[in-house]
């Protein structure tokens, strides 16, 4: 389907910008581009069950798109199925990453590539403090021999920490161990910002979260947004979409994109439902 | 190769070299009256050594292997094929220089003189049978510190090593303190003089280098009242076709108010049983804490102990076994309270990977006539494969009204989800796995000695790399 992407001559794709509007539902034809994200026709099983059925969709840097959808519709497949959690198959389709296939990467050569989830339930490390894992970390992305400066990377890490209302002392404190939700979320955002990756996907960043927790790991996330990132928000909640504001939304039913739009179009869905979102697609759509 | 796995290599197999020797004294294979006399009139030993040994011989004899509660792997040791003593027989020299070169090579590929040169009060370097250096600082020493090999400790200072030697280990204790009552030699006597602190840690290092051989080290260490001292020892072993034994017996007498800190990093190559006897005996107030960091070997049997004799003694065993492919770390820790207010504690965590196998014993007995007694055991095993294996087998014996008792045993998983977040970050799999593991052991070897924590970190590392994929 879009391995071939078509368009007419006169249109020169520059960054994948190029819209091309040839459908009846309000969808864009993606055009590669050699800074972006991008998911074609994305075909993925766990079991017998296909949980992803032909999902299109790139996320340039510089842009947040947002995917909502309701429980079950594969939205954290997607996320985890980009991130390379070995559990799940995928029968067909591609996902590259600045024009580099990344399925046949292993999870860390993806990271070290770039990619970031933050995780909607983050594993405990028992006895790793939050300093060291991310020290090993942004370790593991310098090239052999050569060593991270401690000074610098406290200096960093203490400055995230202060944007983020995190105390000194968590970094002496096991990865994740007896944290509250909020603070998951919040050390997910942290590990974010000390990374600085290329594409983060957030799968449901909002959750567990109370008002002022999401008002600081929003200010997080919006703090990171600019020409170097681009960002997939993955939420069954509109509230979310209020303080990260993103520059394209897409619906999620069913293993598809079955809507996209501007940032207007998830108030839209909140009031008319995710029935009207499905209308008029049968087909799976090309989305940006 | 890449340059950093050819690096890796060479790391992993650090102990697994040998050069070929000429040994001038060879007792030969297999165990008799005539190899213990061989011994002894080689080391020109004092009657009463002799006798011992051969007492040590008759109770090894007449004791049946503990296999109705060991493993099973105890029977194919063949004590007919064992080379029971070997040495060049050039004596315990003071200075490297001294050192024969060939030996001396050996010594330097393991790092022994750097370390002793950066941080260590004093050295000893067992290879095979003798002690072939042996040297303390000369401020360590002019405190009156006594830091030599076996031999040369009966000889020289029969006044205090003959009043402890064989008293907290009877030759009787098991089947091969006894075999190390008949055959010793080598290991350290080390005396510290009343109220003396050794700051820095005293070391021996262990080497086997011959192929069907046994290693049998006696160590005696005494902290006279009020003194303070750490020993470290170290071990290795290249990897042979046939069985190597080591069975060492190690005795620590902490005297009123005194401090023995010892510390072991077992790295014996997979083929070495390790069957060693280790107890101290702490007096009023004393504290003996054993850190015992079991890595290497095919079977290694060891249950460091401490009997609580005065009042307010303390002891402690803080363990760490990683039981690897076609290994068997049977560890655990002995606490015999004998007096009122006393207080122990055992902390074992255990990592078993692949086939790899890992049991804890403990023993604990508080009797009835006693007060104030505490403990607090904690073991932790930690499996990484599905193939891996762990047992604990807690002996805990609380009689009376006024003694505090508290276990607590896990046993976890490195979950697969914890192993994908980890790589997400960045990490490739074998270093999630070694962070996890590290991770595991992180509260206990933070209590270590930055060197030797840095050490156990990198083994750990090292063997957690062959253990994904």
């Amino acid at each position: 389907m879009l391995s071939a992407p078509i368009w007419p001559a006169v249109f020169k794709p520059a960054h994948g910008k190029i819209r091309v509007r040839n459908r009846p539902t309000s969808t864009y034809i993606v055009i590669p581009s050699m800074s972006e994200l991008r998911v074609d026709n994305l075909h993925v099983s766990i079991g017998d069950q296909q949980i992803v059925r032909g999902l299109t969709l790139a996320v340039p840097r510089g842009e947040v798109h947002a995917i909502i959808g309701p429980n079950g519709s594969g939205k954290s497949t997607l996320a985890k199925v980009i991130a390379g959690h070995p559990d799940y198959h995928v029968t067909k389709g591609k996902v590259t990453a600045d024009g580099e296939d990344v399925l046949g990467m292993e999870a860390d050569e993806r990271a070290r590539k770039g990619l970031f989830l933050a995780f909607q339930y983050p594993s405990e490390i028992p006895g790793v403090t939050i300093a060291n894992f991310l020290r090993a970390a942004l370790q593991a992305r310098l090239p052999e021999g050569e060593e991270l400066e401690a000074t610098e990377y406290y200096a960093k890490l203490y400055e995230k920490m202060e944007l983020l209302g995190m105390d000194r002392s968590f970094t002496s404190r096991s990865v994740n161990e007896g944290f509250s939700g909020g603070e998951k979320k919040r050390t997910e955002i942290l590990q974010l910002a000390m990374l600085q990756p290329k594409y983060a996907i957030l799968d449901e960043t909002d959750s567990g979260l109370d008002i002022d927790a999401l008002k600081i790991v929003s200010r997080g996330v919006n703090t990171m947004r600019g020409p170097d990132l681009g960002v997939l928000l993955i939420t069954h909640y509109q509230r979310l979409l209020n303080y990260i504001v993103p520059d394209h939304v897409h619906v999620m039913v069913a293993g598809r994109i079955v809507r996209s739009g501007g940032k207007e179009l998830a108030l839209e869905l909140e009031e008319r439902g995710y029935d009207w979102a499905r209308e008029n697609t049968k087909e799976p759509v090309l989305t940006r | 190769m890449k340059p950093e796995a050819k690096a890796v290599d060479i790391d992993r197999n650090v102990g697994d070299f040998h050069y070929k020797m000429d040994y001038a004294k060879d007792a030969g294979r297999g165990l008799s009256e005539k190899t213990v006399h061989f011994i002894s009139d080689l080391k020109e030993d004092p009657d009463w050594v002799r006798e011992f040994r051969l007492r040590g011989l008759k109770t090894f004899l007449e004791k049946p292997l503990p296999t109705h509660w060991a493993s099973k792997d105890l029977e194919t040791i063949d004590f007919d094929k064992i080379r029971y003593y070997l040495a060049q027989g050039g004596g315990t020299k003071r200075t490297w220089e001294e050192v024969p070169e060939d030996i001396k090579r050996t010594f330097e590929r393991l790092g022994i003189p750097e370390q002793e040169r950066k941080f260590l009060a004093g050295v000893e370097a067992q290879f095979d049978s003798e002690a072939v250096y042996s040297n303390i600082k000369k401020a360590v020493g002019e405190q009156g510190v006594i830091f030599v090999g076996s031999t040369e400790g009966l000889k020289e200072h029969p006044e205090i090593f003959r009043k402890w030697f064989g008293k907290v280990i009877p030759i009787s204790d098991n089947k091969f303190s006894a075999l190390n009552a008949a055959v010793f030699s080598g290991g350290s006597f080390i005396y510290v003089p009343p109220g003396v602190k050794v700051k820095h840690p005293l070391q021996a290092y262990f080497r086997i280098n011959a192929e069907s051989f046994g290693q049998f080290e006696r160590t005696l260490i005494i902290a006279d009242e009020g003194s303070e001292v750490t020993y470290m020892e170290g071990c290795t072993a290249p990897k042979f076709e046939t069985a190597t034994l080591h069975s060492a017996v190690v005795e620590l007498v902490a005297l009123k108010g005194a401090k023995i800190q010892y510390i072991t990093v077992q790295n014996w190559s997979a083929n070495v049983f390790n069957l060693v006897t280790k107890r101290g005996l702490a007096h009023e107030d004393a504290e003996i804490k054993w850190i015992d960091c079991n890595i290497g070997s095919r079977l290694t049997m060891k249950y460091p102990g401490v009997v609580l004799k005065g009042r307010k003694a303390r002891g402690e065993v803080l363990s760490i076994a990683l039981a690897n492919n076609g290994q068997h770390q049977d560890t655990g820790a002995k606490m015999i309270h004998a007096a009122d207010e006393t207080t122990s504690n055992i902390i074992s965590k255990s990592i078993s990977i692949g086939t790899g196998r890992a049991t804890y014993r403990g023993l604990v007995h508080v009797p009835k006539h006693l007060k104030n007694c505490k403990n607090n055991t904690e073991c932790d095993a930690l499996l990484i494969n599905s193939t891996s294996r762990t047992d604990t087998y807690p002996a805990i014996t609380v009689r009376g009204t006024g003694n505090a008792v508290q276990h607590e045993a896990s046993v976890s998983q490195v979950s697969a989800e914890q192993i994908f977040y980890m790589q997400q970050r960045g990490l490739s799999e074998a270093q999630a796995m070694s962070l996890s593991v590290n991770g595991f052991v992180n509260d206990l070897v933070r209590q270590f000695p930055m060197e030797y924590s840095v050490e156990l970190k990198r083994l750990i590392e090292l063997e957690m790399e062959g253990s994904v994929g």
